[in-house]
């Protein structure tokens, strides 16, 4: 038994060697996100009045689905705090732990430095537990840190007691989502399938929760409610489930070959169809798994939201009172209020996988792969506008399926339903804004590739100001400081030619520096 | 014409000087050897001949046309193979080497097919399971079943095995006999000696040594072993005469090329009994200019 943890505490140590510059930041990043929240609801809501108000406005089930069950009935700051943010706060753990989980397991497998690593006296479970360990330290320090920092801020509604549980749902939901991503790793063929694997996990579990607020991970954390009921229990659940999880991925790990996944590979052609090509046929070759398994994923979350409007239409008519209330405009169904709202979620989720396609010609870059391509008459423009030309197409087939399948689950549930134009206009209008998005990535891979995932943080910025600004009353600049703040919200307003327009000029733009700065720089071997 | 003309070609990365003033001419249907030892610079040279790297100053050339603005259209007739073949885990070498004709222009299917036999790799398997010699297979497949008229080698046999880097040999031999030119870069000296009608040596970014294998030797010295009736203590003070070891038999000893007549002629009065002399390998040619590396590196 003794054998299993050689090399582990060595191992450790190197972990965080190698990445205490990425930890600190993650930790920055989700601490300051929640410290910074209290004092501004705290300002905008003074009164419990304020704040009844809107917990009026949360009771209905576009809301529930989105941020989860809260104490609406005595909705103090504390209340109102983990109602609004711990579910969102605890998917930025999640990724979180997803990502730094597989760089040292499966990353480090694909590159080689395991296999050398393994060479020496050190256990064959070393390294994965050696991640766990250093991951555990991680979410431990999380949950301390933001336990220590909500108490200090001396709020009334949130004492120590609330505090620090909120801190231990989020470090509890990392623990559980690193044993997660370990037991993902055994499962794929590659680190990107791992990640993938993990993150299709993570969002199948956060639909799941909606409605059926018992289903763990994040059923069991919107059961904690801090600052209100303040329960422990699906902590030390979340906990347990987690070692239980991680044990299983040992037992894994010990079933398979260094480098390959438990789903064993079998051999393929022995000629390249006619679509393989050319060099956008190699781009597509090498992203069709992940575009097919994002399809499906957005026409599932479309399906979901879709439901969910079908309960809004259902909640509706059973308050005749409300409906009198809201009703404000003559031409659109108060339904179709929340269809934007909704909309914009799901353009920011489609945002990612057409990232990641543009994203690609960096990787490939990094893996030496781009040498062979080049070395043939390909030209750099053509390789570089392959990968642009399929991040465009990911990004309209995305909004698309998220389009069909809110509208699918529209149709079967809802009384007045929308038609399937008016739901994929509400879609497709954001198109030019994640064209941005690809033009600001193209820039950056040509200009400074290093630092390519700052659009990562850009996109965040987005999501925070429309997706918390009408909460926190930010004013419009801080929207428009973003793509998506451009963005007409069909079908209640009318569509603004001029700013889609625009976006589309600077998606140009953009695409067309990052074209010319990649054709006269150096290629990484 | 010379296939590639590179004059006075740097390229710094920062403050470091990968290559330094780097002289290179290759003329067409010759085998040119390119050897130096590890980061003195021979593969920065290709990738920046790849259009790869960009040249911080002076001009390189390949059929005339520059590598940088014209890459494109000189990759339409070169072949390419690296040392450390990266390819795609989730595609199959099959698919891989067609990809690469098609990106290419043409390729004869023929010649892949028996390529394919002659380098023993089933082009069924994906690339995740391949060795590295596998890998350098998959390329030199795509390379030789090619009609280039240059072919870039960089250290392409660093994976296989010695039957099948006979193979190797073979197909280098054959592409020369018909009138292609040949880049090749590489740590196996004998290899070099065998297939290469030139060779330069590059250390520190620039070439030092160029030229045949004989024009080279005549640089260097001779390995003598002798054993003469009348013993030899001053031979360790002639001029021309290095490393004197005394062995049962005799002395064995490095003569300069230049004052082998002299030496000649000293000898014959200690009455020889028995001579015996090797040319200088590409090996000791290499060590010797390797030794000053590391010498220079010491002081």
């Amino acid at each position: 038994m003794k054998e299993r943890f050689v090399g582990v505490s060595r191992l450790s140590m190197f972990i965080i060697r190698q990445d205490r510059l990425r930890y600190v930041w993650w930790l920055i990043g989700i601490i300051a996100l929640t410290l910074i929240v209290p004092p501004a609801l705290n300002e905008l809501y003074p009164t419990q009045q304020d704040r009844d108000v809107l917990a009026e406005t949360m009771k209905n089930p576009v809301m529930e689905a989105m941020v989860g069950p809260g104490d609406l009935a005595n909705y103090t700051l504390g209340a109102m705090v983990s109602h609004q943010m711990l579910l969102m706060t605890a998917i930025a753990v999640a990724i979180m732990n997803i990502l730094l989980m597989v760089r040292h397991t499966r990353a480090e497998e694909e590159e080689g430095q395991a296999e050398l690593l393994r060479s020496f006296p050190v256990a064959r479970d070393s390294q994965l537990t050696a991640s766990m360990l250093t991951l555990t330290g991680v979410n431990l320090l999380l949950a301390l840190l933001i336990g220590v920092g909500l108490y200090s801020l001396s709020f009334d509604s949130m004492g120590v007691t609330g505090s620090f549980i909120y801190g231990a749902g989020l470090g509890a939901i990392g623990i559980f989502f690193a044993s997660i991503t370990a037991v993902c790793s055994q499962m794929a063929g590659s680190s990107r399938g791992a990640v993938g694997l993990s993150f299709t996990v993570m969002i199948a579990c956060y639909l799941l929760r909606s409605g059926t607020e018992w289903i763990p991970p994040f059923g069991w954390l919107t059961q904690v409610q801090p600052y209100s009921e303040n329960n422990w229990l699906p902590v030390g659940g979340l906990l347990v489930a987690g070692a239980v999880l991680f044990l299983f991925a040992v037992m894994l790990l010990g079933k398979r070959d260094i480098g390959s996944g438990l789903i064993p590979s079998r051999n393929g052609r022995a000629h390249a169809s006619v679509l393989l090509r050319s060099p956008i046929g190699l781009a597509w070759r090498l992203q069709r798994t992940t575009f097919i398994s994002w399809s499906i994923g957005m026409l599932v979350l479309g399906v979901s939201y879709g439901s969910v409007l079908g309960d809004l239409d259902a909640f509706f008519q059973d308050n005749d009172m409300l409906a009198s209330m809201i009703v404000a405009d003559e031409n659109s169904s108060l339904t179709a209020q929340f269809l934007p709202m909704l909309m914009a979620v799901l353009a920011f989720i489609s945002t990612i996988p057409a990232l990641l396609s543009i994203h690609k010609v960096v990787g490939e870059e990094r893996k030496s792969r781009v040498d062979v391509v080049l070395s043939r008459s390909v030209s750099r423009t053509a390789l570089f506008m392959s990968y642009l030309v399929l991040a465009c197409i990911t990004a309209v087939m995305m909004l698309s399926f998220a389009a069909l399948g809110l509208w699918l689950a529209g149709t079967t549930s809802m009384e007045e339903p929308f038609s399937i134009q008016t739901v994929w206009q509400s879609a497709i209008v954001h198109f030019p804004a994640i064209a941005v998005m690809i033009g600001v990535s193209s820039c950056l891979i040509g200009i400074v590739k290093k630092a390519v995932g700052l659009v990562w943080l850009y996109l965040f910025y987005g999501f925070m100001t429309l997706y918390l600004g009408g909460l926190f009353q930010f004013p419009v600049w801080m929207e428009k400081l973003s793509p998506f703040g451009f963005v007409s919200k069909l079908p209640i307003e009318d569509m603004n030619w001029l700013y889609a327009g625009g976006l589309i000029a600077v998606a140009i733009l953009l695409m067309m520096i990052g074209i010319n700065r990649y054709t006269n720089r150096d290629i990484e071997g | 014409m010379n296939v590639i003309e590179m004059k006075q070609v740097t390229k710094a990365f920062g403050a470091h000087h990968a290559l330094d003033g780097l002289d290179l001419s290759v003329m067409k249907g010759e085998v040119f050897g390119f050897i130096g030892p590890n980061g003195a610079g021979k593969s920065t040279a290709i990738r920046v001949l790849l259009g790869m790297l960009r040249k911080t100053s002076g001009t390189a050339t390949i059929f005339g046309e520059d590598v940088w603005r014209d890459a494109v259209k000189i990759h339409r007739r070169i072949a390419y193979v690296p040392g450390d073949v990266n390819l795609w885990p989730q595609l199959t070498g099959g698919e891989v080497i067609d990809l690469f004709a098609s990106l290419q222009g043409k390729m004869n299917t023929q010649k892949r097919d028996e390529l394919l036999v002659r380098f023993q790799l089933d082009p069924t398997k994906k690339c995740r399971t391949y060795s590295k010699g596998n890998r350098q297979k998959v390329a030199l497949v795509a390379a030789f079943a090619s009609d280039a008229e240059l072919f870039l080698l960089d250290e392409p046999t660093s994976g296989l095995d010695p039957l099948m880097e006979k193979v190797f040999q073979q197909c280098v031999a054959e592409v020369k006999a018909e009138g292609k030119t040949v880049l090749l870069s590489s740590h196996i000296l004998s290899e070099v000696e065998k297939l290469c009608d030139r060779v330069g040596i590059i250390r520190q970014g620039r070439l030092i040594e160029c030229g045949t294998l004989n024009e080279l030797r005549h640089l260097t010295r001779m390995q003598l072993a002798v054993e003469t009736r009348v013993p030899m203590e001053s031979l360790a003070s002639w001029q021309g005469v290095h490393d004197v070891v005394q062995t049962e038999l005799g002395w064995t000893f490095h003569a300069d090329a230049e004052e082998m007549e002299l030496i000649m002629q000293k000898l014959g009065s200690y009455g020889i009994q028995r001579i015996e002399s090797a040319p200088p390998t590409l090996e000791d040619l290499f060590m010797r200019h390797y030794e000053g590396t590391a010498e220079s590196r010491e002081s």
